[in-house]
């Protein structure tokens, strides 16, 4: 007989004495409620920005990328740093569903859920920046590898924009998929819960006649794991192809095999940040503090602090490439465009230090790693600290290449591409609010599984029994 | 930029091919650099390889050539206003670079414009192959396929390629998009009558599509049909590209370099002492070489003295 039973001294994943009911009641309750005052607020907030930004991308589709202060020598700025931003926080979510899975770390169950969620918003948010600061959007088709009768004429598959276009695109589906085939069995327990039949018939056809039948739960959970062992290599494919785009090239500052690592680890930084902030207002909205425990956002702070230190040591071995290389343009954008503080964006690349590789260092404290405040005041600053590195590669690289002549002005954006990226913000919240206001945050299935090994109330009464041996236990417990 | 002194040059002919060789001799040399700086196999490229020198000795930067291909390619003019912004079209500008006294510096021009490399960088990073390379070297853009992502101009290490940030010529579909752009300098380009100024031979680039120089392509093609319709080889006679034929001194040669006669050749086998080529190092394979400029600082010393 199988017989998980786990130490009193690992934290419960599941707080309070809990059965399989109440944690329904728990999780279902705030769909099945009215939507608070709060809930208005926000939803009407993250709707204006989204208009604002639709509104931003009309200029630039109908008058040009003129409206943005991109330049000649300056090619991309925000619409990249965003893109580039926005895909580098999705990973989380994928790290999370995929390769925690793979490893049983029971933990995952608790924040899985609203991860992938945000993996795929993010996702969302970052594919608009690619397509919308084409110079000519409605060829945007052209990338797409299809039969067609200019030759026919193909996609040039060198180059590291059109492997965007595929990494992207499989990674939105799988996670769009993972995410879904997860949803199946909660949108059922939703459905059969439902009190009018529209809700009924909604979630009903949102649960794609899932009735829990054992063969349900077998096929579910072999699904579970074939698109768990197809997202982790995208953990680390996705944001590796897109380091490709700099990579590949001969600009002094982007033109670097350090990249791929570095920018995985970079995502998975800013996603489980971005993973934090989310959590640390729902599990209080919600008042899911029972399931989101301090052991979740401790986990996590782990994970912020060794990937925060992984890019601390990229950055520092591009600084020492640059001047080992001996290579008078490296060295020029290393030390002095970047990391000399006053030249004209030295305060972005010291910004970008002081986020993402100095402040982190305070998670070493296991004080500091359970603290609410601490930790939801630096998955803002990671954030923020993550931005300026994107910034940082594409726009101090750009603006100061090989010679002089093309040196650029002063880059610095205009209300437009500001709406655009502040636009992806509300997209991302007005998804969000609708996810948090019609879908389970937590995955209510994922969440039995674990509640019998390791909630807070089993672990009582197992305590009581682990005197007794194997055998009467058995004996006691199998009718 | 290479730039040396009529005492050093006498001195040294070879000094500025010393530095070269000094600077490749990890990839093999000038000998070997296109074969061993590179992991990707070298193709051979018979037929025309169209070429281009210029002379920074003979260059006095007038900039006639600037506006000859403005004219010639229907470059678009912008105005002040989105030249402050860095938005200019210019296919071929004229670098400067200063050495000396800071408040009478000795100054070198150097008319630089898309170097046509044969292993260029900006064609292998466009996701739907827009700009691309033609059997004769050109490197070319083809606008109706571009979708504008800008990549290859950011990386182009020479930085000559220009985006329409606007419709700065009136060629776009989109009605009433002008906002802000149209003025009484960008108007030769957008009213009726003054659009008569533009060349029927050279496409009138629209909103959202890189352009960049094309070693006028039109003329090139003119220039070999000419031949072809009288049945004989292409002559450096048949053609002058828009620069070369509006510079004053001559500073400029363009020609078929696979062609042992033509002068493009003959230029660069005569100046094997003062020939270079910008960013080499790279690896890119520019077509354009240029002549360093060698100064007489003796004999400017002398005129200075008699000023």
């Amino acid at each position: 007989m199988h017989l998980k039973y786990e130490s009193q001294l690992r934290e419960p994943l599941v707080y309070g004495d809990k059965n399989y009911h109440q944690v329904t009641e728990d999780i279902v309750r705030p769909i099945e409620a009215k939507p608070t005052r709060l809930w208005y607020i926000g939803f009407y907030i993250a709707v204006c920005l989204l208009l604002f930004g639709v509104y931003a991308i009309y200029r630039d589709v109908t008058y040009g990328i003129g409206q943005w202060n991109l330049n000649k020598t300056v090619g991309w700025g925000w619409d990249i740093t965003n893109f580039v931003w926005w895909v580098g926080i999705g990973h989380a979510g994928t790290l999370i569903s995929a390769i925690l899975l793979l490893f049983r770390q029971g933990w995952r169950t608790g924040v899985n859920r609203a991860a992938e969620a945000m993996t795929i918003f993010a996702v969302m948010c970052a594919g608009q920046f690619p397509i919308w600061h084409m110079g000519r959007v409605w060829m945007a088709f052209f990338v797409l590898p299809y039969p067609n009768s200019r030759g026919p004429l193909w996609v040039n598959f060198n180059s590291p924009l059109l492997w965007d276009v595929f990494a992207i695109s499989t990674y939105f589906t799988v996670s769009l998929l993972f995410w879904y085939s997860g949803l199946l069995p909660d949108f059922a327990t939703v459905r059969d819960r439902a009190f009018t039949k529209l809700r009924k018939r909604l979630y009903g056809v949102a649960a794609f006649g899932w009735t829990g039948s054992t063969k349900h739960w077998q096929r579910h959970e072999s699904l579970s794991l074939v698109l768990a062992g197809l997202s982790t290599p995208l953990v680390l494919s996705v944001h590796t192809i897109v380091s490709f785009d700099f990579a590949t090239s001969v600009i002094p500052g982007w033109h670097t095999t350090i990249f791929p690592p570095y920018f995985v680890a970079g995502a998975i930084f800013s996603g489980f940040a971005m993973v934090q902030s989310l959590m640390v207002i729902i599990r209080k909205v919600f008042a899911m503090e029972d399931y989101i425990t301090m052991g979740h956002i401790e986990a996590m702070n782990k994970v912020i602090v060794l990937t925060g230190s992984i890019v601390g040591v990229a950055y520092l071995t591009e600084l020492f490439m640059g001047w080992y290389s001996q290579n008078k343009y490296e060295g020029y954008t290393f030390w002095y465009s970047r990391a000399y503080l006053f030249s004209p964006y030295g305060w972005s690349y010291w910004g970008m230090m002081a986020c993402n590789v100095l402040s982190p260092q305070i998670f070493w404290f296991r004080k500091m790693r359970r603290n609410i405040f601490v930790t939801f005041f630096m998955s803002i600053i990671v954030n923020i600290g993550m931005w300026f590195e994107r910034f940082v590669i594409i726009v101090t690289s750009l603006y100061r290449d090989y010679l002089p002549s093309s040196w650029s002005v002063y880059y610095s954006p205009t209300i437009w591409e500001i709406g655009f990226y502040t636009g992806t913000f509300g997209l991302f919240f007005t998804c969000f609010f609708l996810f948090a206001k019609y879908f389970p945050v937590i995955a209510i299935a994922e969440i039995k599984y674990v509640l019998k090994t390791t909630g807070e109330g089993y672990k009582g009464r197992m305590d009581k029994i682990e005197g007794e041996s194997l055998e009467t236990f058995v004996h006691d417990h199998a009718h | 930029m290479k730039e040396i002194s009529l005492a050093e040059y006498k001195a040294n002919p070879t000094e500025i091919r010393e530095e070269r060789e000094a600077e490749l001799k990890p990839y093999g040399g000038l000998e070997k650099f296109e074969g061993q700086g590179t992991i990707y196999p070298v193709y051979d490229r018979p037929g025309i390889k169209w070429g281009m020198s210029v002379d920074l000795n003979s260059c006095n930067g007038c900039g006639a050539c600037v506006v000859a291909c403005n004219a010639e390619n229907n470059v678009s003019v912008v105005g002040k206003p989105e030249v402050l912004r860095g938005h200019e079209m210019h296919w071929l500008r004229i670098d400067r670079y200063y050495s000396g006294d800071m408040e009478n510096p000795n100054v070198v021009f150097q008319p630089l414009m898309c170097q046509h490399c044969d292993n260029a960088p900006c064609e292998n990073v466009c996701p739907v192959a827009a700009t691309n390379h033609s059997s004769e070297g050109l490197n070319q853009m083809t606008y109706n396929r571009c979708i504008g992502t800008r990549y290859c101009a950011n990386n182009c290490p020479y930085k000559v390629r220009r985006f329409n940030w606007a419709d700065y010529t009136g060629a776009d579909s989109f009605p009433d998009n002008q906002e802000g752009i149209v003025n009484d300098v960008v108007l030769n380009m957008n009213d009726d009558l003054t659009r008569m100024v533009l060349n029927p031979d050279v496409t009138v680039r629209s909103r959202g599509v890189i352009e960049k120089c094309s070693f006028c392509a039109q003329r090139l093609q003119e220039s070999k049909l000419n031949a072809k319709k009288e049945s004989r080889p292409m002559v450096d006679s048949d053609l002058k590209v828009a620069c070369q034929q509006s510079c004053p001194t001559n500073a400029i040669n363009f020609g078929n370099a696979n062609d042992k006669n033509s002068a493009i050749s003959k230029v660069r086998v005569d100046n094997p002492n003062r020939q270079f080529y910008v960013l080499e190092q790279l690896h890119v394979l520019p077509n354009v070489t240029y002549l360093a400029k060698v100064r007489n600082q003796d004999e400017e010393k002398k005129e200075g003295a008699h000023a």
